[in-house]
């Protein structure tokens, strides 16, 4: 049985003395490259084998393309990473998210999309590589402007 | 709302925590025009990280496609009374934030 | 920038017939309702309330939203209603405003001076309102309904929900007058029906996604009566505050969930 637990939020707005200590340096040539092929190519990832262990729960018409809610999950024993692509976006990677020990291969995210186009994820499971994709409508592009 | 206010939630699942974080940032494309015409600088969220008792469990790099406001949900194993949450962020100008919370 | 506009496509491809589109577009609406930053909107308002403001340096947390200095459970939902101290039905946010100026001693060109923001900023109206409206969740829609300037105010708003006015001649019955209507891919609400209203009521105010904006009631009537190419109403004037009256009394009994997500 689920009980919800409250905390109290500790709102926070903290100003790092030290710059922030990501461990993973955001991949510039990644985000900037215009195809999926490419930034596949510049994070070192391949395609990926279907698999129907990896789901993508979005819906299949998001009314504005601003805000198109996803949420990804992974049944595929041993994933440590989840990589999402929107094929049409100018620039297709969106997001690479790393789950160390202490955290499930779960994110949900709100996402920008520009057109109707295929929502691609790329799952990292003991050095092996799978994919996903759903189509979702966009009935109004959600860009800028 | 200056470096914007964030919120987090979280709900016990079935052997795991649900953690919902908000937070306020414009997530500007670079595409947008503002009202005077002129194109609105890239400003986003690049980085995001989540830490349970300070060990990282969730390292993120997100790009400018994510929406004004995110808003992330996260699910991390177990979860007990006391343990201490924090999610940070930091975007493309070297701006950063975070919040924290103790399971209760 | 390409929008991609798929109203007839959506409808006349095979797969999705019309009202797979309906069920889809409801699926959409509930995740982004589950992942909605509408609270940060909330948390705003909260400070807000509490800050010391005007030249009397006062916090609103004495105003009186109808059920007592500072009770803010279940304000909203008693909205709109008759107020003995000013002896007028007013709505959240003309409430508001009496009690920035009242309690805050601000002038009325000070705290109206920007009631309606943007993207970038929120107006102190619009946090306000999510964080009143917020205090009201999980109750019924229940409006003052039985003094006789309520019922004034609730007929007043019926008159003027029919009543054809500026360019075009429009009316909010032109569109929202008839089932089934829609523009584009927006359904048109019967609001002047308890069925149509009831879902209206309840989502007010709202994060709005397409503007990544907080709107409000007082926003809506404002830009209705633009899109109807007529002068736009004063800020809490007594048509808007009617034809609020009207549509939420029509509404009354829908359960309130909170602050609402509109695309």
């Amino acid at each position: 049985m689920n009980r919800i637990r409250r905390a109290l939020v500790a709102a926070l707005a903290i100003g790092l003395a030290k710059p922030f200590a990501a461990l993973a340096a955001w991949n510039k040539e990644a985000f900037g490259a215009k195809t999926p092929g490419d930034a596949l190519k510049n994070l070192g990832v391949p395609s990926g084998a279907p698999s129907g262990e990896l789901h993508i729960e979005a819906p299949q018409i998001a009314e504005n393309g601003a805000v198109v809610p996803i949420e990804i999950s992974s049944n595929i024993p041993g994933t440590t990473a989840l990589i999402v692509l929107i094929e049409k976006n100018p620039f297709p990677l969106t997001a690479r998210f790393d789950f160390k020990e202490g955290a499930l291969p779960f994110v949900k995210v709100n996402v920008k999309m520009g057109e109707t186009s295929d929502v691609r994820v790329i799952a990292e499971a003991g050095g092996k590589h799978f994919t996903a994709s759903k189509e979702i409508k966009v009935t109004i592009g959600g860009c800028g402007g | 709302m200056a470096a914007g206010p964030m919120k987090m939630r979280a709900t016990l699942g079935q052997g795991f925590t649900d953690v919902r974080v908000l937070m306020n940032h414009p997530m500007e494309t670079g595409q947008r025009k503002d009202s005077d015409g002129k194109l609105v600088p890239m400003h986003f969220i690049q980085n995001l990280t989540v830490k349970v008792n300070g060990k990282l469990v969730v390292d993120a790099q997100i790009s400018q496609a994510v929406s004004r406001n995110p808003v992330f949900s996260f699910r991390l194993k177990g979860g007990a009374k006391g343990d201490k949450i924090e999610v940070a962020w930091m975007d493309n100008k070297g701006e950063s934030n975070s919040t924290e919370m103790a399971l209760a | 920038m390409r929008a991609a506009f798929l109203a007839a496509a959506i409808v006349f491809t095979g797969a999705a017939s019309a009202q797979d589109a309906g069920k889809e577009i409801q699926r959409y609406r509930d995740m982004v309702a589950e992942g909605s930053p509408a609270e940060l909107f909330e948390l705003e308002g909260e400070t807000l309330w509490n800050k010391p403001q005007g030249p009397k340096n006062v916090s609103l947390e004495r105003c009186d939203l109808g059920k007592g200095p500072g009770v803010l459970k279940g304000a909203y939902a008693a909205l709109p209603r008759y107020f003995k101290d000013v002896d007028r039905v007013m709505d959240l946010e003309t409430r508001l405003l009496h009690c920035m100026t009242v309690l805050q001693g601000r002038t009325l060109e000070d705290a109206t001076k920007r009631v309606f923001g943007n993207a970038d900023q929120p107006s102190e109206m619009e946090s306000l309102s999510a964080y009143v409206a917020a205090q009201s969740r999980g109750m019924k829609m229940a409006p003052g309904v039985s003094h006789p300037k309520e019922k004034q105010s609730i007929e007043l708003g019926r008159a003027l929900y029919f009543h054809r006015v500026g360019a075009w001649d429009f009316s909010c019955a032109t569109c929202h007058g008839d089932e089934g209507k829609r523009i584009r891919m927006q359904e048109l609400p019967v609001l002047y029906k308890p069925q149509g209203a009831r879902a209206t009521a309840a989502s007010w105010p709202a994060y709005r996604v397409s503007t990544s904006s907080f709107v409000t009631l007082q926003w809506r009537m404002n830009d209705c009566f633009r899109q109807m190419r007529t002068p736009e109403p004063n800020f809490g004037s007594e048509t808007t505050v009617a034809l609020i009256h009207f549509i939420t009394a029509t509404g009354a009994g829908a359960t309130y969930n909170g602050p609402g997500n509109k695309r």
